[in-house]
């Protein structure tokens, strides 16, 4: 079953075109890595299907239903409900640090979910047992390491229970060591079946964790295919020179 | 003597009581401003630049006279003159806290509504909830500034015939052939400010729980 599937999106920013007709689509329980050099769209795609940008034409539906049918978006308030099947964690985290960890879990469940308090810190307390950090929940962000407050988000955006899952380099704030920790989640939740798109500069862990790798560059799809082919042994020149830096330095994430 | 400090309590009071309705009225009312000059609408935003500019650009006491002043030479009619005081007050100390609050609000990181957008809130419960609260913690050592400026800044309100505090010691002064009422009032000045200052030390340890 498709969760997500995207159709010709494009985005410009002023005369600058970021997506040039991207398509793709994610299934139920995949885990969908995508790769390519800096300013190649990556980051701009995910903010888009999250609605954090406004797309500038195409389609983009989550869970069958349309976000936005050839550039015009649903209704306000079907929009919301939609775009509540998508989570993200972002690249700095973005906890709100005038709220404990506990917090930071359920404000949402009971603001936007309309779950109660009791309910609500249930679910935050799973989580935060499944993150290893139940000795946290009252901590306050600034008092985390980065990999605890990363761990932190990825407990918050499951709390609200998305169809599916993104993540903006979740790492790249991270030094190798909190990497590890937080790759060591992402490959639980891999087993769990969790659906998952990963934006990733950590090509060895796309190959290991995902199911199947997108490589882009200048906005548009350049390779595609399972993980092992795209990494391993791409077809086109330009996924092979942009894989080429990274040989050599094949580190062992599997925990 | 006794006399002199009976009477320079009574200004005191009046003193407070312009402190606190100046407080009062300015603190809400400088929301809208600050939301009104960040609004991408024009004119909103363009109209509430004027008031700004000129509340910030012309002296308190100046406008403390035109307020009362104005409406009899335009109209014929005249406000009672701890009204035309308040309004005064307000209006100008609106303009200030305004400013500070753009400030703090902008210094908010966009990635705090992100997330929020993300988890759902609608953009009413992103301000209160997550926004608003963050920008209290940063905005509090400007306004402690400012509340200060307002204690020292009621003294003028005797330019328009308002007996606060200064004006009843400016009498008792003229009355004894003495300054000493005046640096009484010094005194008196003075710790209303440290009383301010405890306050506002207070709130910034009390929000010091995060970062």
């Amino acid at each position: 079953m498709e969760v997500i599937r995207v159709e010709n999106l494009e985005k410009t920013f002023g005369t600058l075109e970021v997506l040039r007709g991207i398509s793709f689509s994610v299934h139920q329980g995949e885990v969908l890595a995508v790769i390519g050099p800096s300013g190649s769209g990556k980051s701009t795609l995910l903010r888009c299907i999250t609605h954090l940008e406004t797309v500038s034409g195409g389609t983009v539906s989550i869970g069958g239903e349309y976000m936005v049918h050839n550039g015009v978006y649903a209704p306000a308030s079907v929009l919301r409900s939609i775009c509540l099947n998508v989570g993200l964690v972002f690249q700095n985290f973005n906890l709100f640090p005038h709220f404990s960890v506990l917090r930071n879990i359920t404000e949402a469940q009971i603001h936007v979910l309309r779950r109660s308090k009791k309910d609500a810190e249930r679910r935050a307390h799973d989580l935060l047992a499944k993150m290893g950090l139940s000795d946290k929940e009252s901590a306050y962000p600034f008092e985390l390491s980065g990999g605890q407050q990363q761990r932190v988000s990825i407990a918050r955006a499951l709390a609200l229970d998305p169809e599916v899952l993104f993540f903006d380099e979740p790492t790249s704030a991270l030094d190798p060591e909190l990497t590890g920790e937080i790759l060591k989640v992402i490959r639980d939740l891999a087993r769990e079946n969790m659906t998952m798109v990963i934006v990733t500069h950590e090509m060895f862990f796309a190959r290991d964790v995902a199911d199947r790798v997108i490589f882009m560059d200048n906005g548009v799809i350049v390779e595609e295919g399972p993980a092992s082919l795209v990494i391993g042994n791409p077809e086109s020149d330009r996924t092979k020179s942009f894989l080429a830096r990274f040989t050599g330095q094949d580190q062992d994430y599997s925990v | 003597m006794t006399k002199m400090l009976a009477a320079m309590f009574q200004g005191t009071l009046v003193s407070l009581e312009i402190f606190l309705l100046t407080l009062v009225f300015a603190l809400p009312l400088a929301l809208p401003a600050a939301f009104a000059r960040m609004s991408r609408n024009r004119l909103a935003s363009g109209l509430t630049n004027g008031y700004l500019l000129v509340m910030r650009g012309t002296p308190l006491i100046l406008q403390l006279i035109f307020v009362y002043f104005a409406p009899f030479y335009l109209l014929g009619i005249s406000f009672n003159r701890f009204v035309a005081v308040i309004v005064a007050y307000v209006l100008n100390y609106a303009a200030y806290f305004a400013e500070i609050y753009r400030g703090g609000i902008e210094s908010i990181p966009a990635g705090q509504y992100e997330a929020a957008k993300v988890l759902g809130f609608t953009r009413a419960q992103t301000f209160f909830r997550i926004v608003l609260p963050q920008v209290v913690k940063r905005i509090i050592p400007a306004s402690g500034n400012e509340v200060i400026t307002l204690v020292k800044d009621t003294a003028l309100a005797q330019t328009i015939g308002v007996a606060e505090l200064f004006r009843t010691a400016q009498n008792a002064s003229a009355r004894q052939f003495s300054t000493m009422p005046i640096f009484v009032a010094g005194v008196f000045y003075f710790v209303m400010n440290w009383v301010v200052s405890l306050v506002f030390a207070r709130i910034e340890k009390k929000l010091s729980y995060y970062r």
